[in-house]
């Protein structure tokens, strides 16, 4: 790789991709886009402690299982992922 | 609109709790984080817990840990948040302040999916720290001493690795071999690839090492090994001398012990007998609890169940592990074993529990094993066992929680100066109604009646050195009752006192004599029983009197003072006369300081509305030193003084101060600073307490001097953590007062009201509200007042539960099959129990509900008699129904008068696909007095009716994205209008006139209007910003506020010229066809305010808590806190508030590393609110950087208390 590579856009955007997962590309499908939204909200709500309790009240579940269920959603938000179309 | 937001009560819910020696020494503290508060904790030697530090972060705490440098005594906090940043704090005795010893910022803010901050894990020799986050990034700290024995921290060390899933970190305990971290990790990259699912249904969970290599400084993978599937924690095992290492997994159903070439060892977690089949066990909080010789773990299931988990080794070499139940407790966020023999455990919902260890598990008890795991067809042969009550704990104290705050009003249904608040709180077997009132508890110890309508009241002991009081003197219009304070107080006549005349003072005089002023003279009453008596000159008598332990002041009737002084042996001798230019309203004496013959400050209030300082000095006696004129004839004058603080248990330091408080007779108590030399009066506050002239008492609080304020109600005066708090006592008006101490009673008030005497305590300091409880049955929805009757109308509903008689039966059941099978059980149900516990052996708010299948629901409507606290009318709905709205009707045709319609949905399911069998609208019937309901009818819909209103002699109902117009018939509502093009589904209706504002759960508010000539509804005006809304409520014609789900309170506003034009369009054929752009509403509202409250808040109102004031929009969180937000009236206000705050900002970033703009920005801007909590942090900054900020305000610090103080009263 030349010195000069490392500088255009396509570097700086795999670096960026690398670095932060969910970093879109053009051409991100539909699917993958939402995955990576759905993976986010997750993360969010386990985060934020009201959030998780206010879901474990609307399902009646302790807190503690509604985090580890909205973990184990986070494998497959969306479920399977499409048939690829040969490029 | 400028508003200014205040948290009248910070969240008492807890999200993670540990414990650990934060002040060093041998007491245990619990570092407790609730959301966006950190608290400390520590249980007194009554077992109490206290709480001895608190402070508001302003960020989102999510984990916490504790470590400990090899040989250090003291323990430091490690804070994991959404601030991209790890800190380490410190706890400072000395100052009672949480330091900040690092502050490391490794990411953006925010709580996002690659952030470390979710997890905390410590090396257990305290050598480094892991913090991680949900996916890929780990962090690791090295932590160390330089020379100096100060804390240090390294750059972190990435131990990283991308599209995977993390559940649960902890450290392994490996002595001092290099730190070794523990992860449960999940792998997806393959299963994202995979159309086919093959990939995602063979997706492992692994069990994963990190190892710090400390002479590298370079973090490896060490060893990765697939663990079973449904793991999701990880608890440390002790290592070392101490145990064999490793860590212990736990898993849905299982707990399995893992180390390094160690074979698994595997043990089934028992499981209730009730539990459906398909429901696993998930462990949700464990607890390790360490002794010399041995160790055990405590793990709490998702149901309640705590099981001890105990590990057979040698040496390194695991051959059991052991699963035994041990007690059941409320689900827990957290649980700490403390070295005292208590446990903590911050409950999720609902009331904090602290236990004492009775037994650690020692008997014998439902066990399962590794050694006798056995293999099934499907899985392992399950292990049941059946709850039983408390054996190994005791439960000693319970810390109050609202958590979750489902709902809230503030209204005066008890008719008190103030309003209550009635708030929904708990979850299933653990719901109640609270009553909050504003103020302090009080402990009521002893009433009793009196012959006649007594006018004063006093205590006074024998001797100066005495520590209890010896008698309690109550005068009357003409005479003076003496009881003597011991075993019980009865009367005595040998006590010296002149018993025929009323008295105006008693008082304990130089060390060990007694005097009685009334009004012909002062009777002296010497030790060995000698009386001097003093008599008034002439016919004049004594109107007011003044004195402290050595001074004693007069005022005759015609306003001339005489001044005595008690000199070496004890005589009281007259010292000065002074004539006042007219009678003396109230006098007061400032008690004398330690180590002074006497105190400088005579206050006299005169009825030509001025309160005068005198000088007692010898040189210049009953000199005036300063006057200050007040509103009106002040009736009672109190000094108060403040010892100098320098922070410790008493919060900010602070100088000493001696404060004059003046009551007025127009009920406004007048608070003036007196220079302890000159005299001289400033900064004055004044407070409006009430309709009657407030007296004011010197009593003792928790050994302080504190002021007692009686007006139309008690107020108690005192310093808490640094504040003069003002705070009203939730008990009767009182007359007169004086502070009481007995062998039974410490720090009491004796008081008289009416013809009978009082004698109560005060308890927990520092609260804004005190709580009536009311238990209820499930999970509380809403509720509305039937205001006629003043009635409350409840809806509970629960997911996943039996309906009473299937819990009664099966409780039966239970019971049979237990007292044969299991003989411990039975036994100690016949010999121990008491008969309360043999009618509810088995209380649910203490197990819980057995859990049915999810798509089961049981619900009750109450009606609820407040003033007694009564259930009239519970109905039990049936058939798999709940109810999720309630409003109250009155239909056109008068005949029934107001109505009850309750929503509700029948067989409701969320997952995998919202479903619903129908929906209901109910309509009740109130009978007998409002106290019962009868059903008139039900009417099916075709959705959920979540939101119900009366409109205009008729029932508005949002049915999913259609609202309808009902009106009454015999059989069946009937439709008469409605309009489906609202987006998702519709939460919230309120109407004023002719417009309805409708809350979307999506997409935040649509204006509407009805036509009636037309008869249709028509939405003219929407929002442009997607909002989730859980609460909304209706301000103005215009505006509308409302709270979305992430944590924001928001005000929206119909521009004027729009609203104008629609009002004044009165064909309405503009608005209905008018077309919006993309399918909205052809008006978009304007955003007015916004704020990050950093809670889910679940209920909003518009309300006054105190008479007479402006209102302001309160608000609950499901986190159990309660705000408000007030609007400024003056620019003047705005500014001063909105330079403080950008002040604190700068002066004073908060503890945990977040930016106080970005937190309350989260998610849109901040918008014209002041973050009050903020600037009330002021008077614990240092005094220099108080001054440093007043200097830029160009005031004082006074004054920016004194501004903070008044912005608090406006609200509460």
């Amino acid at each position: 790789m030349q010195a000069s590579d490392r500088f255009n856009i396509n570097s700086q955007l795999e670096h960026l991709q690398a670095k932060y997962a969910g970093t879109g590309h053009a051409d991100l499908s539909r699917f993958e886009w939402a995955v990576n939204i759905q993976r986010d909200s997750y993360a969010s709500y386990i985060g934020h402690y009201p959030m998780l309790s206010y879901f474990a009240i609307a399902e009646n579940e302790s807190i503690g299982r509604e985090r580890y269920n909205f973990m184990q959603k986070m494998l497959l938000p969306c479920g399977l992922p499409p048939e690829r179309e040969d490029e | 609109m400028y508003l200014y937001s205040l948290t009248l009560q910070q969240a008492t819910g807890i999200t993670c709790a540990i414990n650990g020696n934060f002040s060093g020494g041998k007491t245990q503290e619990i570092a407790v984080a609730r959301g966006k508060i950190l608290d400390l904790l520590r249980p007194d030697e009554n077992g109490k817990i206290q709480t001895i530090h608190s402070v508001e972060v302003f960020g989102a705490i999510r984990s916490l840990a504790q470590f400990r440098l090899t040989g250090a005594q003291k323990d430091y906090l490690v804070v994991g948040s959404d601030s991209g940043r790890i800190v380490i704090l410190e706890y400072n005795k000395e100052k009672n302040v949480f330091d900040k010893v690092h502050q490391e910022t490794f990411g953006k803010s925010g709580c996002r999916r690659i952030v470390p901050g979710q997890y905390l894990a410590v090396d257990p020799k305290g050598r480094a720290v892991m913090i991680g986050a949900c996916e890929k990034q780990k962090l690791v700290y090295v932590l160390n001493r330089d020379t100096t024995a100060r804390l240090t921290i390294s750059s972190p060390l990435e131990a990283h690795k991308s599209h995977t899933i993390c559940y649960s970190v902890c450290g392994v305990d490996c002595g001092f071999d290099n730190p070794i971290f523990a992860a449960i990790e999940l792998d997806y990259s393959e299963a994202d690839q995979d159309p086919t699912g093959q990939a995602a249904s063979e997706a492992q969970k692994h069990l994963t090492f990190y190892e710090l290599d400390l002479g590298l400084n370079h973090v490896s993978r060490k060893w990765s090994e697939p663990v079973d599937n449904g793991a999701n924690m990880l608890v440390t095992v002790p290592g070392g001398a101490d145990g064999p290492s490793g860590v212990l997994v736990c898993a849905e159903n299982f707990v399995i012990y893992k180390n390094q070439g160690h074979p698994e060892v595997r043990a089934l977690i028992p499981r209730r007998a009730d539990l459906p089949a398909e429901r696993g066990v998930l462990v949700v909080s464990a607890a390790v609890h360490k002794q010399k010789t041995m160790f055990f773990f405590l793990i709490q299931t998702e149901y309640g169940d705590v099981f001890k988990v105990t590990l057979d080794h040698n040496g390194d070499n695991v051959s059991e592990l052991k699963i035994k139940y041990f007690d059941t407790i409320p689900v827990a966020a957290s649980i700490c074993v403390l070295k005292l023999g208590f446990l903590f455990s911050a409950s999720e919902f609902g009331n904090h529990g602290l236990y004492q260890f009775q037994a650690i598990g020692e008997e014998p008890d439902v066990e399962s094993s590794s050694s006798n795991l056995m293999e099934i067809e499907d899985g392992f042969q399950p292990v049941f066992f059946q709850p039983r009550r408390l054996k190994n704990l005791v439960s000693i104290d319970q810390v109050q929680s609202l958590m979750p705050l489902m709902d809230m009003k503030v209204l005066n249904l008890f008719e008190e100066e103030t309003p209550q608040i009635f708030s929904l709180c708990g979850r299933g077997p653990r719901s109640t109604l609270r009553i909050l009132r504003p103020g302090l508890a009080i402990t009521e110890m002893a009433v009793s009646q009196l012959p006649g309508q007594p006018s004063a009241v006093w205590t006074v002991k024998k001797n100066v050195s005495d520590e209890f009081d010896a008698y309690i003197v109550v005068s009357f219009t003409n005479a003076t009752l003496v009881l003597s304070i011991g075993e019980t107080v009865e009367e005595v006549n040998d006590s010296g006192f002149l018993d025929t005349t009323p008295s105006l003072a008693v008082s304990l005089i130089g060390d060990d004599s007694l005097m009685q002023v009334h009004p012909n003279g002062i009777r002296h009453i010497r030790e060995d029983g000698r009386i001097n008596e003093w008599r008034t000159p002439g016919k004049r008598s004594i109107v007011k009197v003044g004195y402290n332990r050595l001074q004693v002041v007069i005022a005759l009737s015609g306003g001339e003072l005489i001044y005595f002084e008690a000199d070496m042996t004890g005589q009281l001798m007259e010292v000065e006369k002074h004539e006042m230019s007219g009678d003396v309203a109230c006098l007061d004496i400032a008690p004398v300081p330690e180590g002074r013959q006497r105190s400088r400050f005579l206050a006299v209030g005169s009825y030509d509305n001025t309160v005068r300082i005198l000088s007692l000095d010898p040189d210049d006696c009953l000199q005036i030193l300063s006057v200050q004129s007040v509103s009106s004839a002040p009736e009672s004058l109190l000094f108060l003084e403040v010892q100098a603080s320098i922070g410790g248990d008493d919060g900010a330091d602070h100088p000493a101060n001696l404060f004059l408080n003046s009551g007025l007779q127009n009920g406004v108590l007048f608070r003036t600073v007196v220079d302890m030399v000159t005299g001289q009066l400033s900064d004055s506050r004044s407070r409006f307490l009430g309709l009657k002239p407030p007296k004011l008492f010197s009593i003792s609080v928790r050994g302080r001097s504190a002021m007692l304020c009686l007006s139309s109600r008690p107020w108690l005066g005192y310093i808490h953590r640094g504040h003069f708090h003002l705070t009203p006592l939730s008990y009767e008006t009182l007359e007169f007062a004086a502070p009481f101490s007995s062998d039974q009673c410490a720090e009491g008030v004796v008081s008289v009201a009416g013809d009978a005497l009082r004698i109560f305590m005060i308890d927990r300091l520092g609260e804004t509200f005190n709580e009536t409880v009311v238990p209820l049955r499930y999970t509380p929805r809403k509720f509305v007042v039937q205001p006629k009757r003043k009635l409350l109308v409840i809806i509970e509903s629960d997911q996943g539960a039996f309906t009473a008689e299937e819990r009664e039966a099966a409780r039966k059941e239970c019971f049979e099959a237990g007292g044969v099978g299991e003989n411990g059980n039975a036994d100690q149900m016949e010999n121990g129990a008491d008969d309360e516990d043999k009618e509810d052996p088995l209380s649910d708010e203490q197990y819980g509900y057995p859990k049915a299948v999810s798509e089961k629901w049981v619900s009750c409507i109450r009606v609820l008699d407040p003033k007694t606290a009564t259930t009239t009318c519970l109905l039990e709905l049936q058939d798999n129904e709940a109810a999720y709205s309630v409003c109250t009707v009155n239909f056109h045709d008068k005949e029934y008068g107001t109505l009850l319609a309750v929503g509700t949905v029948k067989g409701m399911q969320f997952w995998p696909k919202k479903n619903l069998v129908a929906g209901f609208i109910h309509i009740y019937r109130f009978v007998e007095d409002g106290k019962s309901l009868e059903l008139l009818h039900k009417t099916q819909v075709e959705g959920v009716p979540l939101a119900l209103c009366q409109f205009q002699g008729r029932l508005l109902a949002g049915i999913g994205p259609v609202l309808r117009l009902y009106d009454l018939g015999k059989k069946r509502l009937l439709r008469k209008c409605e309009n489906k093009l609202f987006p998702n589904t519709i939460i919230s209706i309120q109407t004023y006139r002719d417009r309805i504002y409708v809350g979307d759960i999506q997409e935040s508010f649509h204006y509407c209007k009805y036509r009636r000539d037309e008869n249709q509804l028509y939405i003219f005006a929407d929002d442009c910003v997607p909002r989730w809304l859980t609460a909304s409520h209706h301000v103005d014609f215009d505006t509308m506020a409302g709270a979305d789900k992430f944590g924001n309170v928001y005000f929206v506003r119909l521009p004027q010229d729009v609203s104008e034009e629609i009002e004044e369009d009165p064909t309405g054929g503009k608005i209905k066809w008018e077309q919006g752009k993309l399918n909205g509403a052809p008006n978009k509202v304007d955003e007015i305010v916004q704020f990050h409250v950093g809670d889910v808040v679940t209920c909003l109102q518009k309300a006054s808590m105190i008479p007479g004031g402006s209102e302001s929009i309160m608000y609950g969180t499901v986190m159990g806190g309660i705000g408000a937000l007030h609007a400024f009236t003056s620019r003047d206000d705005v500014d001063f508030f909105s330079h403080l705050e950008m002040h604190m900002r700068q002066e004073y970033p908060p503890l945990c590393g977040r930016d106080h703009m970005a937190y309350r920005s989260a998610y849109f801007p901040v918008k014209d609110v002041i973050d009050g909590d903020l600037c009330e942090q002021f008077p614990t900054l240092p005094m220099d950087l108080q001054r440093k900020i007043a200097d830029e305000l160009d005031r004082t610090p006074a004054e920016i208390l004194k501004k903070l103080e008044d912005a608090r009263n406006k609200i509460i």
